[in-house]
Formats: C-alpha cells, structure tokens, sequence
C-alpha cells in the first residue's frame, strides 16, 4: 500500500474517487455493532445510490446514530463489509482518512468551531492537504476564497462571515456545519438531524438546501421529523432493532405493515 | 492617552511588536542603569536585580510555552516544569563539566559527586557534556523526546482533560523522584551546583550576568515570535478548533492527534530552554524543579495573567513572581495562601486575567465603533484576509 507523508494510506484516494460503476456509492453488508451484549446493529444491509438523497427514520435506538458511526469509522463493526464505492474498505480507515476520502458528516447537536469566525470554519474544512506542514506555511488561493465565497452565500451567512460562530444562532449553526461539509466538496453527506431545534422558516430553508445538493452529492439524512422526511425524501429507509424493517417511497412506507404495527403498535391482521 | 492609542501607528501594531518593543526597552533601560550608573545612583540596577529579572524572563518563557498548549490547543500541562528541569539539567552538565579539576576532589574528568560515589569513570550519557554544542542539542532533544513519546502514547489512545492533566503530575513526580536517586548520575537531591563558568566566562562576574539577562530577553522575543507565528497560521486555527470541538476537526479531515503531540513537542522545547538560560543565572539544578508544585504554579500563572493571549502569560509570570519575591521575603509561610487566594480572586473577578482586564480598559478609553469585532480574547475572530 502507498503511504503518504502522513503515513495514512490515502495517496492512493485522493487520485480513485470511490468507483460507482455500479452506481451506488456506499455498500454496508452484513453488519452487525453490540455493545456489551445489546445489539445496535443487526445484520444490517443498506446501499446508497451515487447522486441519491435518502432517508433514515427510526426509533430511538433503532441504531441510526450508530450507522452513522460506523460508516465514518467511529465504531468499528464487530461483522460485516462497508465500503465507499467498490473498492474502498472503509473498515481500514480512521475518521479523518474516511473524511479526506469524501464523506462528511454532520452530528446531531450544530458542532461548529466557536472561538473561529465563519470565514475560518469554512476555511479549515475545504478539501486539501490537512497535514502539519502544510497548516503552518498556508495561504489561501483565489480559488480557495471563491470556494468560500460561494459556500457562503449557499448557506446565507455571507453578511456574518467574520462573525465568531459562537455567536450564531442555533439555525445559523446548523447551517455553518452544513456548509462545512459543502467546504470540504465530498461525495457523500450524512446529515443527522439537520432541522432539530429550528424554526418553520429555518427548516423549509434547510429542506430546499438539502433537495438541492443531491444529484451532485449522495445525502443520507436521519430525522425524526415525518413532516421535513415527506419534502424532501424520495427514498425512506425505516430501521428498527438495528437491521432494515422497511424501504421504499413515503407512501409505500406509510402503508407498510411492519412499520403500521412498529410505529401505531397495530395487530397485524 | 485616548489620542495616541487611537494614532495609526499604535492601531497597526500588532501584539508582537508590542511585546518586542518592550522587551527591547526594558532590556535596554536595565543594561544601561547596570553599566553606566554607578552603585549608590538612585538609578543604578544592581547585579542582583539584574540576575533576578533575568530568572523572571525565563518564568515568562515557560508561561508561554504552557500559553501554547493549554491556551491554544486546551491540553492542560500540569508537568511542565519536567520539560523545564531537564533543559536545565542539559545546560547543567555542561557547566558541571567547565569545572575540571576546580572542583573539591580535583579530578578533571569526573564532577565532585561522582568521586563521592566512588565512580571511576563517566555513565555512557554524560560523553560529549562537555561539548556546548551537543549541550545546545540536549536542550531541545531532552524534553523535545520526552514531550514526543508522553504526547504520542497520550494523544494517539485519545487521552484528554483531567485524566491527561494527572497524567502530566505523574510524569513530573517520577522524574522528581528517579532524579533524586544517586545512581541517576545527575548528582541526587543536591542536583548540580558550584558551576564556574559558561562558554569560558566567569559566571561570577557582572558582565556574565548582565549577557545571560540580555540573552534570555533575546531568547524569550525569538520563542514569542515562533508562538505568534504558529497561533496566527492555520496551524493555530486547528489547534484551536481541537481545542473546542476535537471530534469535528477529525470529521473534517485532520488528525488532531498529530497536531496536538506537535505543539506539545514545540512547547516543551521553548520549557527547556527557560530552563537551560535559568540554570546559570540561579547557579544550581536540583530534583525540586521537577516538583508537581512546579508545574502547577505556571499554570497559574498563566491563569493570572489570561490564557490564550500569549502576551498575557508573560505579564502573570513575570507580576506573580515579583509578588512571590517580595511577600517571601515579608511572611514566607503566607505565601502560598497569598498565591491561592490571589488564583481564587482572579477566577471569580477576572475570568480572562490580566489580559482580559487590560483589554476592557482599552475597550473603555476607545470604545470599540467597530463592535462586530470582539476585543475578547477568547471569541476573538479576526479575519482572514488581514492576516
């Protein structure tokens, strides 16, 4: 395997970008995650189309957080294969490699980097070289700026970009992050509840954002909210005791009856 | 006063020509009271107090080191002084060595303890302590390796907070007690002392001792250069965002564990640098500079004078150990109830330190019209593109 000056097996991605022949871009087979006895994952199997913007729903504790963690190498699968495209085991990389590879993540609670300005969120997040060397002799490229520039504008927080992102609301937050993972120009997002905490106007914002990603990006967003689920998504996965219990279209999955007795608790007939 | 700091010159200032001026004319001022004055002038600067400031530039260079890792990146080093004590250590074996046959036993080869302990020749890590150059190198190599190995084992298994801090006064405490043992080879709990001369100077002399004040001053404006150059790159940006949200920047793409074992490393250097310049002007190294208290006490200097801010740790080094100076010398054993009381009040009233006062006061006298930028330190973003 070629190593890079950082000793991470990454040389190799930066060039192979995950191979979607297929035209799927993320393979979790068979995997199963338990922690001391309690089994997060089952194994579970999912496949996430190149350009598709799907939907996690879930129990709590039907193990969506835990997927999440795992396909960004948070956890490690007790079984199972995930891989990013065809040929790269993301079983083999730490969550910085697996980020550089071109999957962002962006958590639950807004994680933003407080004491930087907007500018500089966004500016550590763009995809480049994230070495030691590098950070201490960097200087932005007109390019780099555009980049910013336009991630700004996206996310409508160009008038605060040389606010503290402390000092953003919650929404702004929520989006500061979202525009990050744009930053970094990855192939695939997992966005775990984006709308938690936001207004209606914040959320129908949130929802045209996200619609207006897929196609470029693979989106996989967890949300609890059934309403923000139907605008946007076209394909819903419902997981329940860590494996998949359903998939298919909103509708399709409203007329599901192992979701119907899950969800409402209905006798199956 | 509100003129002249709202002067162009003054606003293009940056904290480093500030503190570089400073340090300039003080050094200037002191050296030439030292020289030119004579005893009795009203203006004279004696040799002592000329030694004594000396020792405080060294407490500020090891502020800053600590500034750097706890301030910038949040790792809260409470075993700093171990990095200190061993460039001390590395600066006194060669003075040791300068000693020759001088010493009480009169053996050219080998320091007095060592004769005392019946050694017949030197341990395999004295060779070469002689020379000033591998003396140099041990300065930066000992608590540079020390700050690798700590740092990698530490920061590779995800190590942090409270846990990393007891970690770091474990460190400090076995080095306190493996040094004190004879069979260490550095002189047991009398340490290293009775030095005569550095670079073939006479340390006794006043003009030795005014060049070592002057060189510590040099050496603390180079260590505030390198410490502002690294936290005004994207370096200090990382750092910073490990500092508040360590998970994200992993999620974005860095390795934080790198990043952190790197600025521990550069901080422990600057550490054993203070402490190779603090050796000759104090005249002795023992195992009590690797005492956790030590350690301890540059944190709370840096907590004094406001963390984060770089200038801030040198203004709490340097006023803390003046206090300590004077009050020891009123009522010792009130001292430390003196620095307690002084950390709890600074706690409570000025939560940002010195620093974060002096800035409140600028913030007064000139009353921020830009408000969109925060004079507080510790949600200071400025942008970009200025830099």
């Amino acid at each position: 395997m070629i190593v890079d000056k950082h000793g991470s097996p990454l040389s190799t991605l930066k060039s192979d970008s995950p191979d979607t022949k297929h035209g799927m871009i993320l393979y979790v087979e068979d995997v199963s995650v338990s922690f001391d006895g309690f089994k997060a994952l089952n194994d579970l199997n999912l496949y996430i189309g190149d350009g598709e913007l799907r939907c996690l729903i879930g129990a709590n504790g039907a193990g969506k957080t835990t997927l999440m963690d795992v396909i960004t190498g948070k956890t490690r699968p007790d079984t199972g294969k995930v891989s990013f495209g065809q040929q790269i085991d993301l079983l083999q990389l730490d969550e910085s490699e697996i980020a550089r590879a071109g999957i962002g993540r962006k958590f639950q609670k807004p994680t933003v980097f407080e004491a930087l300005s907007v500018f500089e969120n966004l500016e550590l997040s763009l995809a480049g070289d994230k070495g030691i060397w590098n950070a201490l002799f960097h200087k932005l490229s007109g390019e780099q700026k555009d980049k910013i520039d336009e991630v700004l504008t996206t996310i409508g927080l160009t008038a605060e970009q040389h606010y503290p992102a402390g000092r953003l609301s919650h929404g702004q937050k929520q989006w500061l992050e979202i525009g990050m993972l744009l930053a970094a120009e990855p192939r695939m997002l997992l966005v775990d509840e984006p709308v938690a905490g936001m207004t209606a106007q914040e959320t129908e914002r949130t929802a045209e954002l996200l619609t207006s990603l897929a196609g470029k990006h693979s989106v996989v967003v967890v949300e609890h909210d059934m309403a923000f689920v139907r605008s946007i998504a076209r394909k819903v996965t419902v997981l329940h005791q860590g494996s998949v219990l359903a998939e298919g279209s909103m509708d399709e999955i409203q007329e599901n009856k192992d979701v119907r007795e899950v969800y409402l608790g209905e006798e199956q007939a | 006063m509100k003129h002249l700091l709202n002067s162009p010159m003054v606003k293009k200032m940056s904290s480093l020509h500030f503190v570089i001026a400073i340090l300039f004319i003080s050094t200037f001022y002191v050296t030439l009271c030292n020289l030119v004055f004579p005893e009795g002038s009203l203006l004279h600067v004696s040799d002592y107090t000329v030694s004594l400031l000396g020792k405080y530039l060294c407490y500020a260079l090891l502020a800053l080191a600590v500034d750097l890792v706890w301030g910038y990146c949040g790792i809260l080093s409470l075993g700093h002084g171990a990095f200190f004590a061993l460039g001390g250590y590395a600066m006194g074996m060669y003075l040791m060595r300068q000693i020759g046959d001088r010493g009480v036993y009169g053996n050219p080869e080998l320091p007095d303890f060592m004769v005392f302990l019946n050694w017949t020749e030197l341990p395999w890590y004295w060779a070469g302590s002689d020379n000033a150059f591998v003396m140099i190198l041990l300065v930066f190599a000992g608590p540079g390796l020390l700050a690798y190995i700590f740092g990698s084992l530490a920061f590779r298994s995800r190590v942090s907070g409270v846990y990393l801090s007891i970690m770091t006064q474990a460190m400090t405490y076995a080095l306190l007690l493996s040094f004190f043992r004879n069979e260490m080879g550095f002189g047991g709990n009398n340490g290293l002392t009775d030095f005569k001369e550095i670079f073939g100077f006479s340390l006794q002399s006043p003009n030795t001792k005014l060049a070592l004040f002057i060189a510590t001053a040099v050496a603390l404006a180079i260590g505030y250069a390198i410490s502002h150059f690294i936290v005004n790159s994207k370096m200090g940006r990382v750092v910073t965002a490990i500092r508040d949200a360590e998970d994200r920047v992993r999620f974005v793409g860095y390795k934080p564990q790198h990043y952190k074992v790197w600025i521990f490393v550069v901080s422990a250097m600057l550490a054993g640098v203070a402490g190779a310049l603090y050796v000759p002007q104090v005249g002795i190294i023992n195992p009590g500079e690797f005492s956790p208290l030590n350690s301890i006490e540059i944190v709370i200097w840096v907590a004094i004078g406001g963390r984060g801010t770089l200038y801030g740790a040198l203004v709490g080094a340097v006023v803390v150990s003046y206090a300590k100076t004077r009050f020891t010398a009123i009522m010792p054993e009130a001292w430390l109830f003196g620095l307690g009381g002084l950390f709890v009040l600074v706690t409570l009233l000025l939560p940002k330190g010195l620093a974060g006062l002096v800035s409140n006061l600028m913030d007064k006298v000139d009353p921020p019209s830009k408000a969109k930028q925060s004079e507080d330190p510790a949600l200071q973003a400025t942008t970009a593109e200025n830099k």
